[in-house]
């Protein structure tokens, strides 16, 4: 085990190679292209085997990860907003052939207007593509997220997105504990695929679906992602046994007795924890909601953190233009609709294209949820920061 | 917690000192950020990038506003105006100017303590190029006693290998030739 300080992507692309890859084949794309710059010096020099494919777009990167995994290979891959939209289809074959790829997604804005900074649209537009996705807070976890993903896809035959913020985590420079390469591959062995084409077991792969057929295979997308529940909980604890860093699908600070809370993903989170921080000085009971896996969507967890509560502030990093809320709200309002007594709901825009959301919007927006608690009802999505 | 605001031009290494910094404070066993404010990556252009250095988990994750250092890579920079910006009160100022740091004190009412060293000179003795961001790290060392002299050697050697001693020779070169000016009074 060593401490050393690198980038978020550098983190991400050292658990690729601790992982120990078979295959990667990607396409570079601002803010993704260091990650998988290093894995190509890392097979240069020899210090990984693996296949690495070049490819002439994001399509065929996955494309050609879909084919490799079928053959029993570990892949890897990673991209950034318009690279993951032009994945869009493929994204649903990797799950529907049930594929365990993981992906490194380096969150960027989508175009236009062009914009190479952090936001979540590009994650929160593949939210129904069937791929578990897991989203991080530090480079600490996203090394974390990597290695766990290999052993999630796995286990459960589904492709598995790490999201990181671009820029904010994949090119900020800070401590990265890195294990002995030798625990890690006792976390992920390399173990044969059953089940998969060879020029010995040739057959057909990605076929028509007809009508009789198509509504129980997709079914059982939608079985073995709700399955994974189980199989996540049971690598988080594993893995939480042999690295000692304890993770859940919804990590709650300072939540046991809060009464204000804001609900974040990626590395808005730690902002707000800092700014939770100074406000529990001053005698407010705020705490901070971060989803770590926003697929299979961790609904319980949302209901037994926030049920008491008395106001909640959603912050979504992505828009749903034309919408009745914008992602991630839907998603918590959905989750708390069934329970009788409920925390009030205020949405929060922040953040988009790489707008900076400082201390004192996290202070503003903690201020409003109290003081839409004291009015009694929520006020319309606040864009913080929009300029008039 | 120490936050750093470091002013360029794209090609100067700006980041690369940033990271240099916060790898060198890691490796000391302390907790750091660096990270960089991505403009379009234009040679020539004004940049920024930032540390943050603290004995415990930094948490924040915004750019930095109030800076409590202001390092400067580009000697045509040092002569703005608006590189002060934020400066928290007491804090350093770290210029790449061949004049003293006296010149300086005015401009920078907020400031307990103004450095300057002539990082450009030094990079094209040492480096043969007017690559600045070895030099001025070497002038932060001495202003500030963030982190030891070595570590930051250290790092450079394992980041830079072929022009690592090139490199080492020029933070050497700053550390002893850095001016500093200290303003009388309470921080």
């Amino acid at each position: 085990m060593k401490r050393v300080g690198l980038s978020g992507n550098y983190a991400v692309a050292y658990a690729a190679k601790m992982a120990d890859v078979d295959v990667i084949a990607a396409y570079p794309i601002t803010p993704q292209t260091t990650i998988v710059e290093k894995l190509s010096e890392f097979v240069a020099n020899g210090e990984l085997e693996a296949e690495y494919i070049n490819v002439e777009s994001e399509h065929s990167a996955l494309s050609a990860c879909v084919g490799a995994s079928l053959t029993g290979a570990r892949v890897f891959t990673a991209t950034s907003s318009q690279g993951l939209a032009y994945m869009h289809e493929v994204l649903f074959m990797a799950s529907g052939l049930r594929t365990p790829i993981v992906m490194a997604n380096v969150n960027r804005a989508l175009s236009a207007p062009l914009n190479i900074w952090n936001d979540h649209s590009d994650a929160m537009a593949e939210r129904d593509a069937g791929w578990i996705q897991l989203w991080t807070t530090s480079a600490q976890e996203a090394f974390d997220a990597t290695l766990e993903a290999f052993k999630i896809a796995e286990e459960v035959l589904l492709p598995v997105m790490v999201n990181l913020d671009g820029f904010i985590l994949s090119h900020t420079y800070e401590p990265v504990i890195l294990p002995d390469e030798s625990l890690v591959k006792e976390f992920v062995p390399s173990k044969p695929m059953v089940n998969r084409v060879s020029p010995k077991f040739a057959y057909s792969i990605g076929v028509v679906g007809p009508p009789e057929i198509y509504y129980e295979m997709k079914y059982q997308v939608v079985d073995a992602i709700e399955n994974s529940r189980k199989k996540i909980k049971e690598v988080n604890k594993e893995f939480c046994s042999r690295f000692g860093r304890e993770y859940r699908f919804v990590d709650a600070y300072m939540m046991e007795d809060a009464e204000y809370a804001l609900v974040t993903m990626g590395a808005l989170t730690g902002t707000a924890r800092a700014v939770a921080n100074g406000l529990r000085k001053e005698g407010e009971r705020v705490g901070v909601v971060s989803i770590r896996c926003f697929r299979p969507f961790p609904k319980e967890d949302i209901v037994s953190i926030l049920e008491d509560a008395k106001g909640v502030g959603v912050m979504d990093r992505a828009l749903t233009p034309g919408g009745p809320s914008n992602p991630l709200f839907a998603e918590i309002a959905t989750a708390l609709y069934d329970i009788t007594r409920r925390p009030l709901l205020q949405s929060f825009v922040a953040g988009l294209g790489g707008r900076d959301v400082t201390a004192d919007d996290f202070k503003a927006m903690f201020g409003l949820v109290k003081d839409v608690v004291k009015e009694g009802r929520p006020r319309p999505c606040v864009y913080v920061g929009l300029r008039e | 917690m120490l936050e750093i605001r470091w002013h360029g031009r794209g090609g100067q290494g700006s980041v690369t000192a940033a990271e240099i910094l916060a790898t060198a404070a890691i490796n000391e066993g302390k907790f750091s950020q660096a990270f960089a404010s991505f403009g379009p990556e234009r040679r020539g252009a004004p940049v920024l990038a930032f540390t943050r250095i603290d004995d415990k988990e930094i948490l924040i994750r915004t750019q930095i506003y109030e800076p409590d250092v202001v390092v400067v890579l580009d000697h045509h920079l040092s002569e703005g105006d608006d590189i002060g910006e934020g400066l928290k009160k007491g804090g350093i100022i770290v210029l790449n100017s061949a004049y003293g740091p006296e010149k300086y004190a005015g401009k920078f009412p907020n400031a307990r303590r103004v450095a300057t060293v002539d990082a450009t000179g030094i990079a094209i003795k040492e480096l043969g190029t007017p690559v600045t961001n070895t030099a001025i790290l070497g002038a932060l060392v001495r202003a500030t006693g963030v982190v030891k002299p070595e570590s930051v050697e250290e790092v450079i050697r394992e980041r830079f290998k072929a022009y690592a001693e090139r490199n080492v020779a020029a933070v050497r070169a700053a550390f002893a030739q850095t001016k500093i000016f200290d303003r009388e009074g309470h921080w």
